[in-house]
């Protein structure tokens, strides 16, 4: 890309040959003891918030462990080191494409991480299945996964689906109703994004069939800043349960509102920003007891590990719902590069087939999906932990009524 | 000679693809992308100097034409009825603020897109039921390029018949002055409604065939106001009252941001930022026009 | 409900008149459409959040003490970037270029709170404690913003009306060719009213960030609110900003309770795309 430049550079004046030296610039191709790893996400622009805490700090702290114990190990013993190639797409997805198409048919890198953002990771897909890279899509949350598999079947996902989040949500409410601690009512709000409508659209037929009755169901636009009308008519439907599908904005201001206006529900859930490190603060230190979506087993000493490494890397803890499944994206990759080496349809075939070792435990994906997830958490004693679904290995018993504010 | 010149070099950029890599074609598609938006934008902006803002409301609207269409539709038959929807947004538009000059136009057009987004996001959600389209269509990379280049031959020369035609000595006179170009007997709402209609349908058509491209399409993922400013930057930098102003300015700007995506990531809103007032300070007129008054002013020293 | 309604919009539209203060101040008397008002904004409520947590500095003292140094920073702004664009330009032009040259601001500023903060949303906590009126209860720092609204707003609406300093910026709002016929230094005049609609944005950004969550990116919300209030209140008409304000703030919490959450932004744009169609001087100028 450097030469790339000079030469653009040295020929500004006219277009066409600025144009033809982008065209024929090949990239020098990396040393033999190097793996390029190419990536593009949004460092500006709105995705940027969701970028910066996911993704971005755990491509640079894998990186920066990989190098430090002497690069990726090759399944002949060797060890490479991992040169980062980093682009910023701007949060643009026509940016994004173009720099998927740069970094493999200009940089030719050998691995390439994907996107933040189910947009993204959508945009990208039929690019990356062209050039037959693998694409462990993270921060996806898609009730369509399945299909999506199915027509890439080199793209992994492993956040699930809004239906996925949605009724082990309703999971955890109903075992609550059932013992008698809260009512049959719900009150949700949702975000009037993809996000937001999918998980509404997966809870309300699980509400229903759960015996719950929708007493309030609202969405509101991206970008409200106000929520004391909607958390006030949601106080006053007399539900015990307050739902919220939300981005970080609303999960921060809908808890402020709710403190405020002392507006106590036995079940307060939000969902994206309720695992994050700084949800604590914004909750005034009163953050026990509040679910979220996502949630990491509070019991694992990997975690634990996990968390501390992050948190002398990147200076603050990660979030407790995409980062460590991030990361384990990670830790497959460099585990199945061990065992195959860097050929993507070997690589692929590893990944959709092979078990795992990872942050968040044996990891083995089912039809490129990863189905063993936290769907709800819970603040309990300072610390974001998976409480449901309640089978899986590690989780804490959901504390309900949560303490008033 | 032009005759000549014009459909040789159109020929020549057409065969690109045959010998460009996938990067090269993506930075071709990007860039005849804002030649076509900034020239578009130009064919009534640059005239009048009415500032537009709402180039994304079009350009958005097409592509999600195209994403509520592809399942049940032929491809050419979506352009044709994209065209109609840019149009008649256009006039629908253009009719309700034919009264707004300055500032208040430039708000409004702003306001425009940020409403249209609104609008759709309510729209699918209450009665389509579902946020987040899918766009499977069966079109190449290159032949996206081809339509796109396709598009902006159309424009420029387009924009070239207006300029020697009555409707661009009219445009240019209602730029100058509004009152005077009513006291000559300009029919002035005819004239910039007919201008604004045509560029906003190369922009919402330009938004279609871009489309293909983004797989999955989401209002706060298409009406990126980014567009819109980068477009108004770009045709600015290069002079909007140009012929090739707006496309001499696209391409530059387009590499240079392509360029510092890739090394400077944290600085390109600064730089963005920068170029603006850049380009307002030192160039009023557009780089085109700075030249050719600084050449003057040398012949004049000279002479 | 009707009385949740009144109080919960007027306490919104409190925060949003807040905001709009500066920025019709800017337009109306300095005639500088500041698109980066938005971000001139969130650069004070960054700062709020860094003294706080930096040096433990209370955030009321903050919103205190950002006015005078947004005062002195809008007057460096005015005379740098803005006084030669009035100078060389008169009319529409300026419009466009004072347009242009903000919005290259606004990037700017927008890279460099990008560059210093990060991109991650923040938010504090800080009187988050409910206050009870009429049986409603609201959020105390929202309650703060409403007060700091009307006294600075009443104050100014007031000293516009009454002093002669007031007169002034009045004459110069309202014809800027001939004020310099009666002696009025129209550069100066037109600086002060950069000046304090640049304090008025500090402020405002200050005290909202006491209540809501904001990232780097998220600075043209802010100018959209502040400028759909200006037009609707009239530009340059600080009492129509601030009534237009609280009615926006009504329209909001009336559309969010009795109609659809999801049309709120709506209702806002489309009210105001109607009064810029048929009421450009705004809902309280004269035709």
């Amino acid at each position: 890309m450097v030469n790339l430049f000079k030469h653009a550079k040295a020929c500004t004046t006219a277009f066409a040959v600025a144009a033809a030296s982008f065209m024929t610039a090949g990239h020098a191709t990396a040393a033999d003891d190097t793996i390029t790893i190419g990536y593009a996400v949004a460092l500006t622009g709105p995705n940027a918030t969701g970028a910066g805490i996911s993704t971005v700090p755990n491509y640079r702290l894998w990186v920066d462990q990989v190098n430090g114990e002497g690069g990726i190990e090759m399944p002949d013993g060797s060890r490479k080191m991992i040169e980062v190639v980093e682009y910023d797409d701007r949060s643009s997805n026509e940016d994004l494409v173009r720099a998927i198409e740069r970094l493999a048919s200009q940089d030719k890198v050998d691995l390439i991480l994907p996107p933040w953002g189910t947009g993204a990771n959508l945009a990208i897909a039929p690019l990356m299945a062209r050039f037959g890279y693998p694409q462990l899509a993270v921060t996806a949350v898609t009730d369509k996964a399945p299909e999506f598999a199915a027509r890439w079947d080199r793209s992994f996902w492993m956040l699930g689906g809004g239906h996925d989040y949605a009724t082990g949500l309703v999971d955890v409410l109903a075992q609550a109703r059932d013992a008698g601690t809260i009512n049959n009512k719900i009150a949700a709000v949702s975000v009037a994004d993809g996000f937001g409508i999918d998980l509404i659209k997966g809870a309300r037929p699980a509400f229903e069939e759960a015996g719950f009755e929708l007493v309030y169901d609202e969405s509101y636009p991206l970008g409200t800043s106000d929520f004391a009308a909607i958390m006030s008519e949601a106080q006053a439907s007399g539900a015990d349960s307050f739902v919220a599908f939300s981005y970080p904005p609303g999960s921060f201001g809908m808890t402020k509102t709710a403190q405020a206006m002392g507006f106590n529900p036995k079940v307060f859930y939000i969902s994206v920003g309720g695992a994050f490190p700084i949800y604590p603060g914004i909750a005034d230190g009163k953050a026990d007891g509040v679910m979220a979506i996502g949630g990491v087993d509070g019991t694992s000493d990997s975690v634990k590990a996990y968390f501390d490494a992050h948190t002398t890397f990147v200076g603050n803890p990660p979030d407790s719902w995409a980062s460590a499944v991030t990361f384990a994206s990670l830790e497959m990759l460099e585990q199945a590069i061990g065992r195959v080496g860097l050929d993507h349809g070997d690589l692929a075939a590893d990944l959709s087939s092979g078990t795992f070792d990872t942050v968040i435990g044996q990891v083995k994906l089912e039809d490129n999906q990863l189905r063993d997830l936290w769907t709800v958490g819970q603040w309990q004693n300072g610390a974001f932990v998976g409480v449901g679904p309640a089978d899986k290995a590690g989780a804490a018993a959901p504390v309900i009524p949560k303490p008033e504010w | 000679m032009k005759y000549v010149i014009y459909p040789v070099a159109l020929a020549l950029l057409a065969a690109v693809p045959f010998v460009a890599s996938d990067y090269a074609l993506g930075l071709l598609i990007g860039m005849v992308t804002y030649v076509t938006l900034a020239s578009a934008w130009a064919m009534f902006s640059g005239p009048t100097h009415y500032v537009s803002l709402a180039t994304v409301a079009f350009y958005g609207a097409g592509a999600y034409v195209v994403a509520m269409l592809n399942e049940v539709m032929a491809y050419p038959m979506i352009l044709l009825i994209t065209a109609g929807v840019g149009a008649t947004m256009a006039l629908v538009v253009g009719l309700s603020t034919l009264r707004l000059a300055g500032v208040y136009f430039v708000i409004f057009s702003f306001g425009l897109a940020e409403l249209i987004r609104q609008l759709i996001t309510w729209y699918e959600i209450n009665i389509y039921g579902t946020l987040g389209r899918y766009i499977f269509v069966d079109i190449t990379a290159r032949g996206i390029y081809w339509q796109m280049l396709g598009l902006a031959a159309i424009t420029i020369g387009l924009t070239a018949y207006i300029n020697r035609s009555r409707l661009g000595l009219a445009l240019r006179v209602i730029g100058d002055d509004e009152v005077v170009a009513a006291h000559s007997g300009i029919p002035l709402a005819r004239m910039k409604l007919m201008a604004f209609v045509l560029s906003a349908t190369i922009l919402t058509l330009a938004g279609a065939i871009a489309s293909p491209r983004w797989v999955y399409v989401e209002p706060a993922i298409v009406f990126n106001p980014t567009v819109s400013f980068l477009t108004v930057i770009m045709a600015l930098f290069g002079g909007a009252n140009r012929l090739w102003g707006p496309a001499l300015g696209a391409i530059p700007l387009f590499l240079a941001f392509e360029y510092l995506s890739a090394h400077f990531p944290d600085v390109y809103p600064i730089f963005l930022g920068a170029l603006f007032i850049g380009v307002v300070f030192l160039f009023p007129n557009g780089v085109l026009a700075g030249i050719e008054g600084l050449r003057r002013g040398k012949k004049e020293e000279t002479a | 409900m009707f009385v949740t309604i009144l109080i919960l919009g007027l306490v919104l539209g409190g925060t949003y008149a807040l905001l709009a203060l500066g920025l019709t101040l800017q337009y109306g008397i300095a005639r500088i459409m500041n698109l980066a008002y938005g971000e001139l904004t969130l650069a004070a409520a960054f700062i709020l959040v860094a003294l706080m947590q930096g040096f433990g500095i209370s955030p009321l003292l903050t919103v205190a003490l950002i006015g005078p140094v947004g005062y002195v920073v809008g007057s460096l702004l005015y005379t740098v970037m803005m006084k030669p664009l009035v100078a060389r330009s008169s009319g529409g032009k300026l419009d466009v270029d004072s347009i242009l040259a903000t919005f290259g601001l606004l990037f700017l500023i927008q890279g460099a709170l990008l560059m210093v903060f990060g991109p991650n949303f923040t938010s504090i906590s800080y009187l988050d404690k409910g206050v009870t009126i009429f049986g409603v209860t609201v959020a105390l720092n929202r309650l703060i913003a409403l007060g700091i609204c009307v006294v600075v707003g009443g104050a100014l609406v007031i000293a516009l009306a009454t002093t002669r300093w007031g007169l002034a910026l009045r004459a110069v709002a309202q014809t800027p060719t001939s004020a310099p016929l009666v002696g009025l230094d129209v550069n100066k005049v037109a600086r002060q009213g950069f000046a304090l609609g640049t304090a008025l944005a500090a402020t405002a950004g200050a005290t909202v960030a006491m209540y809501q969550t904001f990232s780097a990116s998220g600075g043209v919300v802010f100018t959209m609110k502040a400028l759909v209030i200006v037009i609707m209140g009239g530009v340059g008409n600080v009492g129509g900003a601030l009534a237009a304000g609280l009615l926006l703030g009504l329209v909001e919490t009336f559309v969010a309770t009795a109609i659809d959450p999801g049309l709120t932004l709506a209702a806002t744009f489309a009210i105001f795309l109607l009064v810029l169609l048929f009421r450009p001087q705004g809902l309280f100028g004269k035709a």
